[in-house]
């Protein structure tokens, strides 16, 4: 057993952690935030396009670095440690991790080297309306090849170049791939409670679609793809959780009040302790969803679910009592603290909401001590 | 990253097993807590010897204080397996897992020689005498005194909580020597014969019920001079090494976790409650969290680096889940829950005893409160509490 990652996998993160530090500072964040018509960071995506990290688990063979899944993860924690206000995920995780795992060879060799250089984005709308996604509850329509319908909210629909689209055909549920630059798509942006990264209203009229992976498959696939992607969410939030801490932490330190540092109060200390517990409590559960995932593991379920349920308590926990650290400071629009809180709450709900997380987990486990 | 053994891994375990299968029964629920039992210590006492003469004993000891001269990582596979059965290493882990490491750390040539091979073949059973009434978490303001009488140290005063002191043929000792200096800089530690004249040892009653704690009353107790494991003043350095041992010794879970509540969910047909099954998703995940950071620790350790105060958080996570996962399985049986008695409560009434044992867990080994001071101080570098009695001599604070 060796349970860490590799010396090459550190310098990796310190690399990465290095150039993001310098090139995506929350300054950067903030030119999102605060201008509405911007979706994503175009000088920082830019520059990450360039060190080739979208391709980073794609192989060789369709344009990638060919490194490997736990090479996405460091890469994934140090994005969320920034709060990187770019479409990363949507293509890394969730468009290109789909295509490794139903993709046709063709779609694979048309789409993935396009999205190892960036000159595709890809999303995955799935959501029309409030509730878990289930099977039988999907309006969208696929028909003799094109879909009609609406999917709201999309994370980074409005910059996505393509989509990867959960429809209701004669079969059940099926997932299709989707070019968005068609006459038969429209989108809107929509407001959300994390204006850093971008989301939209898709609506679809007849727009072409081909199939990803078997007709009728569509909820099975997706299962499979949010366990991909759930390892790789709860990297971003251990990153983000870990700043949170490091910053309630650091403002601790420097904050007088009653004649003393207020880090100096056991209410604070013993807060700032609970938050290292939860975050090594996350940390630890998505190391392991990072070895199932990079092995292929039968036990990739319950590690992919066991690792997000930990990293959205993490990252919740954290973002909220780091505003409360910071009292008053905390609660305002300069202070970078309402940032991550923000994010947070992205990443809690993308993909299946804690709860949805929970069930699945216990469902696995169900299935396994029978 | 790699959750497999190597080869030579594969190969130790499976010798570990088979060394397992031949001296021992699988574990069963029943027997998750077989402390009270009234052979227990026999069979502690054989169990050990028969570990030790196998070549399982301290596997990570040099060969020359009788270990096995391994790896840790072997170490972690041999605990992996031996909690597989039923294993009674109970009476050892305070003298295995802290006083004897502090004897070897500070101990002379000659103790090494008189008391290593003992404990560790079973023979002997150690206890640590620190905490007092007046002092627990705050341990360095014990009063015991011992006072030099020519070659020997003379000592009078009172520990308490003291572990298996009842079974115990030594113990370490903490007291204090001078008075006037502040309190961290007047104590001694010792090594005393637990049997011999003017210690006497009194069981106390637990919450729980059982008697496996004690006081432990000195009068006018001689220990020699050599006895003495540090210098003079130096005990609470001593102590230090005994306490990091013991947050790595006493994490391990020693009670009901998910899979047996989930199983009694499952035989009680309450196992569809939704509510329950948000609950025991986060009992899931805790767990993990708690082994897998052990994991982390013991790769670290395997590459020889130290594991720093890191180590707390095991503690506080697993006393705190057993506590949670017994309340709510007597809470699932309803009034049914509240009986004890083995032939009539679900699953060997495993819950109800852990849920009796619990609150001692979140007190013994440093309370929950002391650890997240550590957490907060050690790691993340926060202010230390106002000390009042910093710069005092302890004489002038009592
Ligand atoms: C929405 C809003 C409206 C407000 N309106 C008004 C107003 O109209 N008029 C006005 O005068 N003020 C107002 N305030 C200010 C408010 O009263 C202060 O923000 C609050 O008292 C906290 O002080 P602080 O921000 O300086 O935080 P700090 O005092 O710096 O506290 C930072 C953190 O340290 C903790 N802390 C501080 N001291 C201790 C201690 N001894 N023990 C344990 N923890 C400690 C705090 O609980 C907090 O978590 C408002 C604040 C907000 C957020
Ligand atoms: C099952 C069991 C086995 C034990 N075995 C041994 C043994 O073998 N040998 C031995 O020497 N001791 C042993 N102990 C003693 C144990 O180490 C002490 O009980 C423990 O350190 C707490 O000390 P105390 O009981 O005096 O509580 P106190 O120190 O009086 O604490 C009372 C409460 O105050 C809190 N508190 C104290 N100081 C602070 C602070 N600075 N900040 C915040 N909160 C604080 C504590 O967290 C606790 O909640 C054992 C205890 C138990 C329960």
């Amino acid at each position: 057993m060796n349970f860490d990652f590799s010396d090459d996998q550190k310098f990796l993160r310190d690399e990465a952690r290095k150039f993001l530090e310098a090139q995506c500072t929350t300054a950067h964040v903030r030119e999102v935030l605060d201008d509405d018509s911007k979706s994503h960071n175009e000088g920082v995506w830019k520059q990450i396009v360039e060190m080739g990290w979208l391709g980073a688990a794609i192989p060789e063979e369709y344009g990638g670095l060919g490194l490997g899944m736990l090479e996405l993860c460091v890469i994934a924690e140090e994005l969320g440690r920034v709060l990187a206000p770019v479409p990363f995920g949507s293509s890394a995780y969730f468009f290109a991790e789909a295509l490794k795992l139903a993709g046709s060879d063709e779609q694979k060799s048309q789409l993935l080297p396009k999205v190892a250089d960036g000159s595709l984005i890809g999303c995955i709308a799935v959501s029309e309306g409030p509730g878990e996604i289930k099977a039988g509850t999907i309006a969208t329509r696929l028909k003799d090849g094109v879909i009609s319908g609406k999917k709201i909210p999309v994370t980074d629909g409005d910059i996505a170049t393509h989509a990867i689209v959960l429809v209701k055909d004669g079969s059940g549920e099926s997932l299709v791939i989707v070019d968005l630059n068609q006459s038969g798509v429209s989108r809107e942006p929509v407001k959300t409670l994390e204006p850093t990264r971008s989301h939209a209203t898709i609506s679809f009229d007849g727009a072409s679609a081909e199939l990803l992976g078997e007709a009728g498959n569509g909820m099975a696939l997706l299962d499979q793809i949010n366990d991909r992607a759930a390892v790789l969410l709860a990297f971003e939030q251990l990153g983000g959780a870990s700043r949170c801490l490091e910053m309630a932490n650091d403002y601790a330190k420097e904050r007088v009040a009653f004649g003393r540092a207020i880090g100096g109060n056991q209410a604070i200390k013993h807060k700032l302790a609970d938050m290292y517990v939860k975050n090594e409590v996350a940390r630890s559960n998505a190391y392991y969803g990072a070895w199932a995932l990079s092995s292929d593991a039968a036990e990739l379920p319950e590690a992919a679910a066991a690792a997000r349920v930990a990293a959205s308590e993490a990252y919740w926990f954290a973002s909220k009592e780091n505003i409360q650290t910071h009292g008053g400071m905390g609660f305002t629009w300069e202070v970078d603290c309402h940032l991550f809180y923000r994010r947070a709450k992205l990443l809690a709900v993308q993909a299946g909401s804690p709860a949805v997380w929970k069930e699945k987990l216990v469902s696995a486990l169900e299935a396994k001590n029978g | 990253m790699d959750f497999n053994d190597t080869p030579e891994e594969a190969e130790f375990r499976a010798e570990a097993n088979a060394f397992l299968s031949q001296h021992l029964k699988p574990k069963t629920p029943g027997a998750l807590r077989s402390v009270g039992r009234e052979d227990f210590l026999e069979r502690a006492k054989a169990w050990q010897k028969t570990k030790a003469e196998g070549g399982f004993a301290q596997i990570t000891w040099p060969k020359e204080m009788g270990g096995r001269g391994g790896t840790v990582m072997q170490q972690v596979i041999w605990g992996q397996e031996e909690a597989k059965f039923d294993a009674p290493t109970g009476p050892f882990a305070i003298g295995l897992g802290m006083c004897v490491p502090t004897v070897i750390a500070f101990g002379s040539d000659e103790h090494k020689k008189r008391y290593v091979q003992k404990a560790l073949m079973g023979e002997e059973i150690w206890c640590q005498l620190f905490s007092e009434p007046a002092a627990g978490s705050d341990v360095a303001g014990l009063k015991t005194k011992a006072v030099k009488d020519g070659d020997e140290w003379v000592i009078n005063g009172q520990k308490v909580w003291t572990s298996g002191a009842h079974y115990s043929d030594y113990g370490i000792l903490l007291v204090r020597t001078d008075p006037n200096v502040p309190k961290h800089k007047g104590l001694t530690m010792f090594i005393v014969d637990m049997k011999q004249k003017g210690v006497d040892v009194r069981p106390i009653h637990q919450a729980s019920g059982g008697k496996e704690f004690n006081e432990v009353y000195f009068t006018d107790v001689r220990i020699p001079d050599s006895d003495r494991l540090g210098e003079p003043g130096m005990g609470w350095k001593v102590a230090l090494v005994t306490l990091m041992n013991e947050r790595l010794a006493v994490g391990g879970s020693p009670g009901p976790d998910w899979k047996e509540i989930m199983d009694y969910a499952r035989s009680a047909g309450t196992l569809s409650d939704q509510a329950f099954r948000a609950k025991l998703a986060d009992w899931y995940v805790a767990a993990q969290g708690y082994k897998l950071t052990k994991f982390r620790t013991q790769t670290a350790l395997s590459r020889g680096e130290t594991p720093g105060p890191e180590n707390a958080i095991g503690k506080i996570i697993n006393a705190n889940h057993l506590q949670d996962i017994c309340n709510s399985a007597i809470e699932m049986q309803d009034h049914f829950g509240l009986i004890v008695d083995k032939d009539e409560a679900p699953s060997d009434a495993i819950f109800q005893e852990s849920f009796m044992w619990a609150p001692g867990l979140r007190i013994a080994g440093g309370t929950d409160e002391i650890l997240k001071n550590i957490i907060a101080e050690r790691v993340l570098g926060l202010p230390q509490d106002v000390r009042v009695d910093k710069d005092k001599t302890f004489a002038e604070m009592n």
